[in-house]
C-alpha cells in the first residue's frame, strides 16, 4: 500500500485537513452516547485492513508533514526529547519496536536489513539512508530514542519500572495535550497523573498500574483518549500557551466547522525486552467538525457526549469557552435519532 | 493469560550441574528466535503429565541477548507436588514443552550505583542473567552465593571463571556462612542488595538489611511459593454460581482450570498479584502464602491469592 503523502501546516495558516479515506477510518472514540473515565484498555491487536489498528505503528497521509512539524518543535526547544543516564538500554529497544514494525508493515517506505548488530535502515519519505552499529550510540546522528522518534508519528515516552511504580524517565513529546515532558520527567505513576479529575477516587490508577507492572513483551495494549483543539495544533503544550491558549477565544457560531477539532490519542503500552521499561506510544489524530459530521452516527453523537459531560471534564479538558458554540453548531446534525453501539461509522 | 499465550520448545540439552540440579536448554520447535528478556527474567514452564497440567516458574539463565534458547536450572525437590520431579524424570532432549513469555519481577536497579547479589542454593538461577547484565552494562556487582557442599553447588567453576573476584563462595559443610552484617554494614549510598534462595534465608537477609539501616527500597528479593499441600475445601463461585472442590495437592487456580474456568494468572508464584481475588465469605481460615498482599490486607480476609493459598476449613467464596 503506498500512502500520499500530503504536504500541510499545523501552526501558522493551519492547512491540515483529512482526506475523505482519513475520515472513514477517524479513530472515533465514544462506543455510546456519554462518556466517564474507565480503565478502558484492550490488547493491541492488529484490526480491520485499513483502519488505525490494521498495524502495532500507525502511518498515515499525514506523516510527512507531521514529521517537518516535529522537527520545528525541537528545533525551538530540544527540551521536548530528553531522556536519564540509565534509560540507553530502553532507547534502543525502542529503535528496534519501530524499525522493525515500520520495515514489515510498510515496506514500500522503509526497509530495514541487520546482519548481526550491522543494520542498514532506509526511510524513503523523508529520505533516509543510515548504516548503524545497533547498540552503539556514536553510529547514529543522535540518540536512538530521538533518532527514530524524528522519524515516527505520534509522541512517545519511556517509563522505568523500579519499587512497583512506573518512572517517566524519558521521552520525546511534541505533540501532546496540554502536558509537559520537561515538567513531568523522572515523576512516577501517579504523580504524573496527579492533575486527571474523577479518576483517582475511582480507582482507576491504582488498577491501572498493578496491570502495567505486569504488562508482558508481545502482548502491547491500547486505549483511546480525547480532548478538543482549537486550530489543527499539534503542539499545544504548556511552554507554547500563550500561543494557542488565546485561540479557545476566538471560536464564532460561524467558524466551528473549520477550526473546532476532536483530538483522539490512540495510545499504546508495550513493554520493551532488555531493559524492562514501558514504552508509551500518544498517537495523535485531529478531525474537523465539518469533517466529523460527514459520519451521520459521528454528528449525532458527538452533541449528545459533550452534554453530558461531567463539568470536571469539560473544564481538565480545556472546553469550557467554546462548549456550547460547538454545542449549538452541532445540533443540527442530531435528529434525535437512536445511535448503535460502537464506535465505527454504520 | 490464557493457553494460547504460550510458546511452545524442545529440550535441546540436559546437563546435571549438581547432584540435585538439572540444567535444560530449550529452543522454539521451529527454531525460531525467542524473545529478548531482561536479567531477573523468569518464564512458566508448562508440563503436561499423565493425569494433570503442571505450572512451574523458573528464572532464565542464560545471556539476555541470546535468543537462540533460554536455560532453566531446576531443583529436585522429594515431597513436592510432582513439577521438579516431572523435569528430572521425564524430561529428556527431545521433550516438547509450552512456556510463557518472560515476566520480570525481579529486576535490577537501574539507579542503582552497586548491586549486592545474595544466593543460596537454587536462588542462584535468576542472578545468572542478572550479572549478564550487569556485567555487559559495565556495572558494580558481587555475588555472595551460599551452597551446602561443593557438590551440590551449581554453577561454582563457571562462574568463577567468568567473574573471578567478584564472585565470594560460602561452603556450608566447611562452615562458612555469608557475612551478610559485616557486607551490608559497610557499603556506599546507592548500593541495592538482592537476595534469592529458601524462605529462612531470604527472611534473614531482609532483616539483616533492615536492622542495618538499609532503606526498604533498596532491598530485593525474589521467591517463588509452591503452592502448599493441605486438606480439600469447596470454593463456591458467587457470580457464576458453582462449587468447586479442591483437592488436597491442588491450588484453588489448579482446581479453576480443571474445570474449565479462566482465571487471570502471570507467576503461579504469588509475587506477581495477577490473580488477587476477592473474597465475599470463608468458612474457615485463609492461608496466605503469597508474598503479594501487605499484612493488612492479608488481616482483612477479604483478598486472596488464588496460586498459592488456601483455606483451612470447609468452604470459601470467591467473586468470580
Amino acid at each position: 500500500m503506498v500512502i500520499a503523502f500530503k504536504n500541510e501546516t499545523f501552526r501558522d495558516d493551519f492547512t491540515f485537513s483529512n482526506s475523505p479515506a482519513a475520515i472513514r477510518r477517524f479513530p472515533f472514540p465514544f462506543h455510546e452516547d456519554k462518556y466517564m473515565y474507565s480503565v478502558n484498555i484492550e490488547p493491541h491487536v492488529p484490526g480491520p485492513k485499513g483502519s488505525v489498528y490494521e498495524f502495532p505503528i500507525d502511518i498515515d497521509e499525514h506523516y510527512v508533514s507531521e514529521m517537518r512539524d516535529r522537527e520545528l518543535v525541537l528545533k525551538a526547544d530540544p527540551g521536548r526529547c530528553q531522556a536519564l543516564p540509565h534509560m540507553m538500554t530502553a532507547q534502543w529497544d525502542m529503535l528496534e519496536l519501530l524499525m522493525t514494525s515500520m520495515a514489515r508493515d510498510y515496506p514500500e517506505h522503509f526497509s530495514l536489513t541487520q546482519d548481526g548488530d550491522r543494520w542498514h535502515w532506509i526511510n524513503r519519505p523523508l529520505g533516509i539512508d543510515q548504516k548503524f552499529t545497533f547498540g552503539d550510540v556514536k553510529t547514529l546522528p543522535y540518540e536512538p530514542m530521538e533518532y527514530i522518534g524524528r522519524q515516527c508519528q505520534g509522541d512517545f515516552s519511556i517509563q522505568d519500572q523500579r519499587d512497583g511504580q512506573l518512572w517517566m524517565d524519558a521521552g520525546i513529546i511534541t505533540t501532546q495535550a496540554d502536558w509537559s515532558l520537561d515538567f513531568d520527567i523522572g515523576m512516577n505513576f501517579f504523580e504524573w497523573h496527579g492533575p486527571v479529575p474523577l479518576a483517582h477516587q475511582a480507582g482507576v490508577f491504582d488498577r491501572a498500574l498493578k496491570f502495567l507492572l505486569n504488562l508482558q513483551h508481545g502482548r502491547p495494549v491500547r486505549r483511546l483518549n480525547w480532548t478538543m483543539t482549537i486550530n489543527p495544533r499539534l503542539d499545544t503544550s504548556p511552554e507554547n500557551y500563550h500561543k494557542w491558549g488565546v485561540d479557545r477565544t476566538t471560536v464564532t457560531p460561524e467558524n466551528v466547522g473549520d477550526k473546532v477539532h476532536l483530538r483522539v490519542e490512540l495510545q499504546g503500552l508495550w513493554r520493551l525486552p532488555r531493559s524492562n521499561t514501558i514504552l508509551f506510544s500518544i498517537r495523535c489524530y485531529m478531525i474537523k467538525m465539518r469533517e466529523l459530521v460527514t459520519v451521520p452516527k459521528w454528528g449525532r453523537r458527538l452533541p449528545r457526549v459533550l452534554r453530558t459531560l461531567p463539568p470536571e471534564l469539560v473544564d481538565y479538558k480545556g472546553l469550557t469557552r467554546y462548549r456550547d458554540t460547538t454545542l449549538e453548531w452541532l445540533s443540527k446534525y442530531d435528529d434525535g435519532a437512536p445511535t448503535t453501539l460502537g464506535c465505527g461509522p454504520d | 493469560m490464557t493457553a494460547s499465550y504460550l510458546r511452545r520448545v524442545k529440550v535441546a540439552e540436559v546437563e546435571r550441574v549438581a547432584s540435585r540440579i538439572k540444567r535444560f536448554r530449550l529452543v522454539d520447535v521451529e527454531n525460531k528466535p525467542l524473545s529478548e528478556f531482561s536479567g531477573g527474567s523468569h518464564v512458566t514452564v508448562c508440563m503436561r503429565a499423565q493425569d494433570r497440567v503442571i505450572r512451574n516458574p523458573y528464572s532464565l539463565m542464560g545471556c539476555p541477548s541470546d535468543t537462540s534458547s533460554y536455560q532453566i536450572s531446576v531443583l529436585k525437590v522429594d515431597n513436592s507436588r510432582g513439577g521438579s520431579q516431572f523435569m528430572h524424570d521425564n524430561v529428556v532432549v527431545g521433550t516438547e514443552l509450552e512456556i510463557s513469555e518472560p515476566l520480570n519481577l525481579f529486576p535490577p536497579a537501574k539507579l542503582a550505583r552497586k548491586h549486592i547479589l545474595v544466593a543460596g542454593g537454587i536462588g542462584i538461577t535468576p542472578f545468572m542473567s542478572m550479572m549478564s547484565e550487569l556485567d555487559a552494562l559495565g556495572s558494580d556487582f558481587e555475588l555472595h552465593y551460599g551452597v551446602r557442599s561443593a557438590a551440590e553447588g551449581a554453577f561454582c567453576k563457571l562462574l568463577e571463571a567468568r567473574y573471578g573476584s567478584r564472585i565470594r563462595l560460602y561452603l556450608q559443610d566447611q562452615d562458612q556462612m555469608v557475612p551478610l552484617e559485616r557486607i551490608l554494614s559497610n557499603q556506599r549510598l546507592g548500593a541495592h542488595m538482592y537476595v534469592c534462595g529458601p524462605k529462612p534465608m531470604i527472611d534473614w537477609a531482609l532483616r539483616t538489611a533492615t536492622l542495618a539501616g538499609w532503606p526498604d527500597e533498596s532491598i530485593h528479593s525474589e521467591q517463588f511459593n509452591a503452592p502448599p499441600i493441605g486438606k480439600p475445601f469447596v470454593v463456591k463461585l458467587a457470580r457464576s454460581r458453582r462449587e468447586i472442590t479442591v483437592g488436597g495437592h491442588q491450588s484453588i487456580l489448579e482446581a479453576l482450570e480443571q474445570n474449565g474456568i479462566d482465571a487471570p494468572f502471570l507467576c503461579r508464584g504469588g509475587a506477581c498479584g495477577q490473580c488477587e481475588t476477592e473474597v465475599s465469605g470463608c468458612d474457615g481460615f485463609i492461608e496466605h502464602n503469597d508474598h503479594y498482599l501487605s499484612e493488612a490486607e492479608k488481616a482483612s480476609g477479604r483478598k486472596i491469592m488464588i496460586c498459592v493459598s488456601r483455606i483451612s476449613g470447609d468452604a470459601v467464596t470467591l467473586d468470580l
